[in-house]
């Protein structure tokens, strides 16, 4: 079975339709499948529900599908970073699900790990805790939170193998690795597919069984906030 | 009069002690970094899936691959390491991490902490901050005594949203030191020019003083 793919739009072909599932790996801008999410807008697929850290900026990253109206709820834990998200939400057009961040991913990791369900203490007395399942364990209370599934996953890593073995680059590993488990079809688009063999077999992050398709991308790699330090001059 | 967000943050930094693996929230915590004594180790996490965080680039190394929480570009250290989102939280909610100092709204009484949603206010999200209070081993907050208005934020029960109950062990702000105890909180130290009466004025939780409170002078 072939796993490489030409681009992202026939890697994505057959696999979407109106109304599906979608995780998108990512933390703010940083390790995001930019490629795939452009395919996404171009494929016109709507009523998209969005598990993802965040929901990226106005004009780049998952604001792109925003702006075209196609996300009909995102899952997130936190989503403060661009104005239409602000305005579709505040007038009922998107539904919106907060997740703390560590919930969502032990929610992504339980979803491809076949674990339905778990207990914890995030959120225990807030808001988060209303009307989910209660349970004391040696004394101290955790709440339930169930396991996330998607139709596709689309993740964004740094180098693959032929075989879809993917190793990740710095923070921009991110939410990637789980959401590559926890998609029925998992998309990975990456900088560079090398030859089989080049990797080596103790450092690779994703195993290939969890990617079904992957292309090379090419990457803009916005950055949100550029902070630097002066060089001390001698 | 009072600590300046860079003087708590200098205060703040004294909670640290060498060995430790500490992750610092975003905005005034972040300055703390700036006041790690020399002669202490520390690590600093940064939720989004690193541990030994280095200090922002210069122009020419800017990585966009390499971010810290608050969405800065940021450097790597020779002891770096970088994992997923998962086992990232699973430092923080498996009690790995041993101190977290972060920003907050309000504070209660009993060290409730609200510091991510005003009703009302479009909510961004809580982010890592709900995890962060009811998993690290220590909880530290940084704030102003009082809000703009000049009303206490040191409450009997937050007004706002909670973001954890009963998770905050010790609190900084620009009047003084307080610790969350038993039957209320305890005034440890009072910022320069700070006065008893000041603080019983802007602060609406019970307190009691601590018999050895420490009176800082100005520096």
């Amino acid at each position: 079975m072939k796993k490489v793919f030409a681009d992202a739009q026939a890697a994505l072909d057959g696999l979407v339709f109106d109304g599906m599932t979608l995780m998108a790996g990512g933390f703010g801008l940083c390790g995001i499948p930019e490629n795939s999410i452009a395919a996404l807008h171009k494929a016109g697929v709507k009523d998209l529900t969005v598990i993802s850290n965040n929901c990226g900026v106005d004009g780049f990253g998952l604001g792109v599908l925003l702006d075209a109206k196609q996300i009909k709820k995102m899952v997130s834990s936190y989503v403060g970073e661009n104005k239409e998200f602000e305005r579709q939400f505040l007038s009922g057009e998107l539904e919106l699900e907060f997740n703390p961040q560590g919930t969502l991913a032990e929610r992504i990791r339980a979803g491809g790990a076949g674990i339905p369900g778990f207990f914890t203490k995030t959120g225990v007395g807030t808001l988060i805790a209303e009307g989910k399942e209660h349970r004391e364990f040696d004394g101290e209370t955790y709440i339930m939170e169930t396991g996330l599934k998607a139709d596709v996953s689309i993740v964004k890593a740094w180098k693959a193998d032929p075989q879809g073995n993917l190793v990740f680059r710095k923070t921009a590993r991110n939410f990637n690795p789980m959401m590559a488990t926890a998609g029925k079809v998992t998309v990975a688009e990456v900088e560079e597919i090398v030859e089989l063999g080049a990797l080596n077999p103790d450092e690779i992050h994703t195993p290939g069984i969890f990617v079904q398709r992957l292309f090379v991308g090419s990457f803009e790699k916005r950055i949100e906030q550029r902070t630097i330090r002066e060089r001390e001059v001698a | 009069m009072a600590w300046t967000r860079d003087e708590m943050a200098a205060r703040a930094a004294r909670e640290l002690e060498d060995g430790f693996y500490v992750n610092l929230g975003i905005g005034i915590p972040t300055l703390v970094a700036n006041h790690i004594a020399d002669d202490i180790d520390v690590t600093l996490q940064s939720e989004n899936g690193m541990l030994g965080m280095g200090p922002f680039p210069y122009d020419d190394d800017v990585d966009a691959d390499l971010i810290n929480a608050g969405k800065q570009t940021i450097t790597e250290l020779r002891r770096t390491s970088y994992f997923s989102s998962a086992d990232s939280f699973a430092m923080i909610r498996g009690g790995h991490i041993d101190l977290s100092i972060l920003g907050a709204m309000e504070i209660s009484e009993s060290g409730d902490i609200a510091n991510w949603m005003i009703p009302g206010k479009l909510v961004k999200g809580m982010g890592g901050a709900m995890d962060l209070v009811a998993g690290v081993k220590r909880v530290v907050v940084i704030m102003d005594h009082a809000n703009k208005k000049g009303e206490p934020k040191l409450l009997k029960a937050c007004s706002l949203p909670l973001t954890g109950q009963a998770c905050v062990h010790r609190i900084i702000t620009t009047l003084g030191v307080f610790d969350v105890v038993e039957d209320g909180l305890k005034l440890l130290e009072l910022a320069p020019g700070a006065t008893l009466e000041l603080v019983a004025e802007q602060t609406e939780a019970k307190y009691s003083v601590a018999d050895n409170l420490v009176a800082h002078e100005a520096a």
